[in-house]
């Protein structure tokens, strides 16, 4: 067999997940029964629309006029001189209806769960990013939705809980486990489970079961063609890193995949270190070389106990707070496609500052710790070298966060 | 022959279906268990089913969740697990055992060192909740050469072609769960479960077995008239529940539980 010239080292990458939803030995469909008939309903509708150009039409006409995309690429001029290194260029997934990356995947979904006729959505949700991403699209669409939260998540994340109520969505606040986004994600699966007949269910990340990392994927993956695009038109060239927040990785992945072949970019996922990776109070499975587990139907790296059992993870950041991490990352790392570092709560903050001061952008927290390692990186790199961050959401759901660390109240 | 086969072969012998408690283990707490499992058998329990308490039991409703918890919490471990069945086998080496739980705590222990131990202690079967058939590859050929039975569910919404294929893969029983939904959720419909295991009976010789939604003597028996085993769990967990600070009193209550059902089954 002769290889096409254009293959290159990571081309098997482009071609995966294998027919039954396995990165590797990562990924998977690892549910009980009951869920195995929703979710070959939901692969065989996904892959029916994937390539139907009406499909594809309508779901670029709700990202140009609903979400307000392309979003742009910005150079951080300020900041990129005052590190003193490679010039950072911000992809503004802030500026999206919703205020993040997330929408691009709940438009995708909603548009599935339209074709299948459900009536209701659920999901869950960590900094409430993706439960307002839900929120917005069921409203839009007029379908009943409800919205999985942790009850830690509830309480650090007021703002997002009200605006996915005006919205006209319930929140579910979850009591069960360590009350975060992955007991969010056991509730919302028993709820599927329940209501399958009616219910689609919009997962958030690019973990789950076949085929949720594939299509949130493939939905996200439009800021990674549109990064790709822009910096060809405003660098002139390819960049030269890359660098993006990862706790499931949906805007990770997003942005690295459509250059997942562009040998010469490199790659860099910043987990949660919390109060560090070295303290064991992180949420940073990769970077800390967690054991493969199984978790909410993927396996995949996963912080678990000798027994088995999943880890509490902490972090300052809800979205990032996760035991787990898409089983597509699981297996960049071990091919060596992306290097996976962590930023801990600490170097978040100060990347949070410091950008909001000398460019007036406040990231979201999750975000942040991707500016925490650019800030690392620039410095190591030429002023001729260029990074470009995933800005994945904005700071305004954080604002309280950030004053109780401040000694503020309102 | 596997114990499992064994005692579904007895019971056709008698005409009688199997009575199948499931209890999580280590709940309230580890040294309880054995003689729990022994007050099953007592009080007629044909086969036990003993849970692997886990962090996050996705297809399990509150009072199986709050189960895990109240085991965990005493640190009951899958090696532990591995230690009751071999106390339990001291005395009654006939009851069949099936571990039921969820993967993650196979995994990290591995595959074939669980394999291997499962074996060793006398456990029979091992149904993992959420590890269908096709996600089965490595794991059931290992069980099968230790003669431990992989047992899969099947559900309501399950397909005739799905269907065939956890029919083909499927050892001991198979599990039907009688409703959509978590275990410990609403009261099954009796018809409604004899028209999902007719088609099942064509495809296979296995014994059917139903659980989910069965609380009392009157579910039960309702249910043996159409299944060949009835599987009762919550409505064991919700007593343990309601007992912890009295855990002396549990093993009484198990028992009054499932004699009960099993005097309405056999009447």
């Amino acid at each position: 067999m002769t290889v096409p010239v254009t293959e290159t080292k990571f081309s098997d990458l482009t071609r995966m997940p294998d027919a039954r939803g396995h990165f590797g030995p990562y990924g998977g469909r690892f549910v009980s029964e009951t869920l195995s008939f929703a979710l070959e309903e939901l692969e065989q509708t996904y892959l029916s629309l994937r390539d139907d150009p009406d499909f594809q039409a309508e779901f670029d006409r709700d990202l140009a006029h609903y979400v307000g995309r392309p979003s742009p690429l910005y150079h951080a001029e300020r900041w990129s001189q005052s590190l003193g290194g490679a010039q950072i260029w911000l992809k503004r997934e802030d500026l999206n209806h919703t205020g993040a990356h997330k929408v691009n995947n709940t438009i995708g979904q909603a548009l599935l769960a339209k074709k299948t006729g459900k009536p209701r959505v659920i999901a869950e949700t960590g900094a409430g990013q993706h439960g307002v991403a839900t929120a917005t699209v069921a409203a839009r669409l007029g379908l009943e939705c409800d919205v999985y939260m942790g009850a830690t998540d509830v309480q650090r994340q007021k703002l997002n809980v009200y605006r996915m109520r005006l919205l006209g969505a319930r929140v579910i606040p979850v009591e069960s486990g360590t009350r975060t986004l992955k007991d969010a994600m056991n509730e919302a699966l028993r709820d599927w489970v329940t209501n399958v007949d009616n219910t689609f269910y919009i997962i958030g990340t690019v973990a789950g079961p076949h085929p949720y990392p594939q299509l949130v994927r493939d939905f996200n993956a439009v800021v990674g063609r549109e990064a790709r695009r822009q910096s060809l038109e405003q660098i002139g060239r390819l960049p030269d890193a890359l660098v993006a927040c990862v706790g499931g990785g949906s805007n990770a992945l997003g942005l690295f995949y459509p250059f997942v072949e562009d040998d010469a970019v490199a790659m860099y996922g910043v987990e949660a270190g919390g109060d560090g990776v070295e303290t064991g109070r992180h949420a940073a499975p990769l970077s800390s070389n967690a054991p493969r587990g199984v978790l909410h139907g993927n396996r995949t790296y996963l912080m678990s106990d000798e027994g088995g059992q999943v880890s509490d993870t902490h972090s300052i950041s809800a979205g990032l707070d996760y035991p787990g991490v898409g089983p597509e990352h699981a297996l960049w790392k071990d091919v060596g496609r992306v290097n996976y570092v962590a930023a801990n709560d600490k170097e978040v903050l100060e990347a949070f500052r410091e950008l909001t001061h000398m460019e007036g952008i406040m990231p979201a927290l999750e975000s942040a710790h991707a500016l925490a390692h650019a800030k690392v990186l620039a410095p190591t790199m030429r002023p001729d070298q260029h990074i470009v961050v995933n800005l994945s959401g904005r700071g305004d759901k954080d604002i309280m966060t950030v004053a109780n660390i401040d000694g503020i109240e309102f | 022959m596997n114990r499992i086969d064994q005692r579904f072969s007895e019971l056709k012998e008698q005409g009688r279906k199997a009575l199948i408690p499931y209890i999580t283990a280590g709940d309230p707490a580890p040294q309880y268990t054995v003689g729990f499992m022994h007050a099953l058998v007592e009080a007629g329990a044909d086969i036990i089913e003993l849970g692997v308490p886990f962090s996050d039991p996705m297809a399990d409703g509150p009072v199986i969740q709050k189960a895990c918890e109240r085991a965990l919490k005493q640190g009951t471990r899958l090696v532990d697990l591995l230690d009751m069945v071999a106390e339990f086998r001291q005395v009654d080496t006939e009851t069949p055992i099936v571990l039921m739980g969820y993967l993650n705590p196979i995994e990290r222990i591995g595959y074939e060192t669980f394999a291997d131990k499962a074996a060793s202690v006398g456990v029979d079967g091992v149904l993992v909740v959420d590890m269908p058939p096709e996600e089965a590859d490595e794991f059931g050929p290992l069980l099968k050469a230790r003669d431990l039975a992989a047992i899969f569910l099947v559900a309501p919404t399950t397909s005739h072609a799905r269907a065939a294929t956890i029919c083909a893969h499927g050892e001991g029983y198979l599990y039907y769960v009688s409703l959509k939904g978590v275990t410990g959720a609403a009261t099954l419909n009796a018809d409604d479960v004899a028209e999902h295991l007719a088609p099942l009976r064509e495809m296979t010789n296995l014994p059917l077995c139903v659980g989910f939604g069965i609380r009392d003597g009157v579910t039960a028996a309702e249910v043996a008239k159409v299944a060949d085993g009835v599987i009762v769990g919550s409505a064991l967990v919700n007593r343990i529940a309601e007992s912890v600070e009295a855990p002396e009193t549990i093993a009484g209550q198990l028992k009054s539980v499932l004699a009960e059902m099993r005097t309405a089954m056999d009447a």
